[in-house]
């Protein structure tokens, strides 16, 4: 009892510590670890040694512990098996088998820059791509992808200016940023409501994660709320979100007409429960695609039923899946349950494979088909060109919409579908919403601008 | 004044139920003289061992009760585990070291209850009562709106929390564990068997691990989260001391009603966001006039 004086420095620390990994986008207890695929079994060319000299090594930064390991499972599970269901379907991209090496970060930022720098330099070029998988590790490692020439491609997630490619060159968007979730959501409140112009005077609520992530969307509810006369009311739940009952006294309190849920991992359940507590109708609760998928449903159970969440994919099974099963699963070589396959989550890893491979395969065009250096794959990516016949060929027909990006725009097409909770499964409860870019790329431009004056950096890359 | 009610009534459940935490924290603190870091750790290890024993037996003919004993009977050999190959080898080393064996216990708990049970979300339905009510209509316009799962936890940790601090004041178990916590050495002098202590105190806060876990997880769901869970624990035990169970019951209270209180009247005006750490900043302040806590012994030592 003597060092209780100790204790209480060392117990007043441990919260400032678990705050600051919360502002970075949380922290966890569990160690960083390295599963590597170098040790593992040549299984039938389908996992390849990462010190192969002819094969293309994809590093992977996955979460699979910690208080998001059951969002962060499933993207991994999506993204690792698409990447072997190449090399045993299709024997690689054009015949360049595919290696790939995870490293657990934990939802951790600093451990995900630890993850960047260990695999970065791994495989016979060097890391093609990274998928960062985290608003927060995005923000970081948007600073290191120039000079290390390494593209980042973060679909759905990190900075929202960043689909400008004069400024930010290493950055690719594809699918979707914040900023046009965001206006997917409040284009369908309008058009439920008659308009845009039928918002005036009305409230609603942005309940956030209180981190890079959760803060994104702001800028551009503030503009809209300016636009069109709603009251915009901002709420933060702290990491990880398991205790939010003042934001819902809150809500009860000021009764908005609808609330946004801008969540990750416990958060979004918790959000659902909370609103059943207060008796807030969850049909007039819409999420980020973040706050769509089965992990955030199913704990709230019946209670989440006519919950909606924008979305880029949703649950379902498509021909890949098929061959996953029978290629993997069958071989038992999956990485999770048989019943993962096609989850929300489990796809939306999926797609972030598929859109790595098209670049590769893209890159190869113009390189050649061997491994290739970030530099090499990044020109694929800028020039990436998926049509409907491709996404068929690809069998991802019905998940998985065209991409057609230049040097300006890292992003794509700006649209998105919301779907429903229906107490078992996700279904589609609209048709794809159009974000508005006569809104969005004045914001962008502005917020890239002042990066771009800030870094020191040469905006007009593309202008030629 | 009904929704400062509503307010404050929200907060001081939320504060049953680190009280109940902390008191896990509190029972270990005070028979062996160590803060268990651990117990965060055991509140997840104890929530996972039911929701999945629960699912394994769930067409047997008693599944929660089943669940139950068996769940019980983990906690009581991870407690004799932690009491041979941990304690035992540390008997009279300073606090210190026994606390980072806590830290090296947490760590392994975390990774083998995952490792064991899996690191997904599991639905743990015990049948608490869902939905909410409204109570006091008569006295307030609108009445107050209170969750029922809220109310039922709350009635559950406080009589667990009344329970434990009749054992530990009324006991004769509760004294030799007071006694022990005093000085290891003097204890085992007057004949109390020291390891034999060790083992009921770490099965009692193994068997409140459970009990905040099941609670806690029938609202969120068993998951990793349950394990931060402990952190809502920290604020309440700097203000309430670490060897008073009744400064965990009070502490638990004044730091759920703060901050509640704290995020709905002076959120607003910063931004939001605060109660996390709003919570210490109340701890702190009582600490600035109470540096032993609330209800923590003062230590004269001679020089």
């Amino acid at each position: 009892m003597k060092y209780g004086l100790l204790l209480r420095a060392l117990l007043f620390s441990v919260p400032l510590v678990m705050i600051g990994c919360g502002q970075d986008e949380v922290g966890s207890n569990s160690s960083s670890s390295t599963e590597t695929t170098d040790s593992a079994s040549n299984a039938d060319g389908i996992i390849v040694n990462v010190s192969d000299s002819n094969a293309q090594f994809i590093p992977v930064l996955s979460y699979r512990t910690g208080p998001y390991a059951p969002n962060g499972m499933p993207v991994a599970n999506g993204f690792t098996e698409y990447l072997k269901v190449i090399n045993a379907r299709d024997g690689g991209i054009n015949g360049v088998k595919i290696s790939f090496e995870e490293c657990e970060t934990g939802y951790a930022t600093a451990r995900s820059i630890e993850c960047y720098e260990r695999l970065k330099g791994k495989g016979p070029t060097g890391a093609s791509v990274f998928n960062p998988m985290s608003t927060g590790a995005t923000f970081a490692i948007t600073e290191k992808a120039p000079v290390d020439k390494i593209p980042l491609i973060t679909m759905g997630y990190g900075r929202s200016e960043s689909r400008n490619g004069g400024v930010f060159p290493w950055n690719f968007p594809i699918y979707g940023t914040y900023w046009t979730a965001a206006d997917v959501l409040i284009t369908h409140l309008g058009n439920i409501n008659g308009g845009l112009d039928n918002l005036k005077g009305k409230k609603i609520a942005l309940v956030y994660h209180d981190s890079p992530f959760g803060k994104e969307p702001i800028p551009l509810l503030e503009k809209r709320a300016s636009m069109h006369n709603f009251e915009l009311l901002k709420l933060p739940v702290t990491h990880p979100g398991v205790e939010q009952k003042s934001a819902w006294i809150n809500i009860r309190k000021e009764q908005p007409d609808y609330v946004l849920l801008w969540g990750w991992g416990v958060m979004n359940s918790t959000a659902i429960k909370e609103a059943t507590g207060v008796r807030y109708p969850r049909d007039q609760i819409y999420g980020i695609w973040w706050a769509g998928a089965e992990p955030d449903v199913r704990p709230a159970a019946a209670d989440a039923i006519g919950y909606q969440a924008v979305s880029m994919i949703s649950s379902g099974q498509a021909q890949v899946h098929k061959d996953i099963l029978s290629y993997l699963y069958d071989a038992g070589l999956g990485s999770g349950e048989r019943e993962g396959v096609g989850e929300v989550l489990y796809n939306v890893g999926l797609l972030n494979a598929a859109l790595v491979v098209e670049s590769i395969r893209t890159a190869q065009s113009k390189y050649g088909e061997k491994p290739l250096t970030g530099e090499q794959v990044r020109w694929g990516i800028e020039n990436l060109n998926i049509s409907e016949q491709d996404i068929q060929d690809l069998g991802l027909s019905g998940y998985m919409y065209p991409v057609n990006l230049s040097c300006s725009d890292h992003e794509g097409k700006r649209a998105a579908r919301l779907h429903r909770w229906n107490g078992e499964s996700w279904e589609y409860s609209t048709d794809w919403i159009s974000a508005d870019d006569a809104v969005l790329q004045p914001m962008v431009k502005s917020a890239s601008d002042t990066y771009a004056k800030e870094a020191g950096l040469d905006a007009s890359a593309c202008d030629s | 004044m009904g929704f400062f009610v509503e307010v404050l009534l929200s907060g001081l459940m939320a504060g049953v139920l680190y009280s109940l935490v902390a008191l896990g924290f509190v029972l270990i603190f005070k028979a062996s003289g160590v803060f268990n870091f651990a117990q965060g750790a055991m509140v997840l290890f104890a929530a996972l061992t039911f929701v999945r024993l629960l699912d394994i037996l769930k067409d047997s003919f008693a599944p929660i009760t089943l669940s139950l004993i068996i769940t019980i009977a983990m906690m009581v050999m991870l407690a004799m585990a932690i009491e041979r190959l941990v304690l035992r080898p540390l008997v009279n080393q300073p606090g210190i070291s026994l606390f980072m064996a806590t830290l090296g216990i947490a760590y392994f708990l975390d990774g083998f209850g995952q490792t064991l049970w899996g690191s997904d979300i599991y639905t743990l339905d015990i049948g608490i009562p869902k939905g909410s009510i409204f109570i006091l209509e008569s006295v307030f316009d609108g009445g107050i709106l209170v969750a029922k799962e809220d109310l039922v936890a709350t009635v559950i940790a406080g009589l667990l929390v009344v329970t434990l601090a009749i054992f530990f004041q009324k006991t004769r178990i509760g004294r030799a564990l007071r006694a022990v916590a005093d000085d290891h050495q003097a204890a085992q002098s007057i004949g109390i068997p020291l390891n034999y202590i060790w083992v009921i105190v770490w099965t009692v806060a193994g068997l409140v691990a459970l009990v905040a876990g099941v609670i806690w997880g029938s609202k969120l769901g068993v998951q990793f989260s349950l394990s931060l869970i402990a952190l809502k624990a920290l604020p309440v035990l700097i203000l309430g001391g670490f060897e008073s169970v009744l400064g965990a019951i009070v502490g638990g209270l004044i730091i759920g009603a703060g901050e509640k209180l704290s995020e709905i009247y002076i959120g607003p005006y910063v931004g939001g966001g605060i109660e996390y750490w709003f919570a210490y900043m109340l701890a702190l302040g009582f600490l600035m006039f109470r540096p032993q806590g609330l209800f923590g012994e003062v230590h004269i030592d001679r020089v």
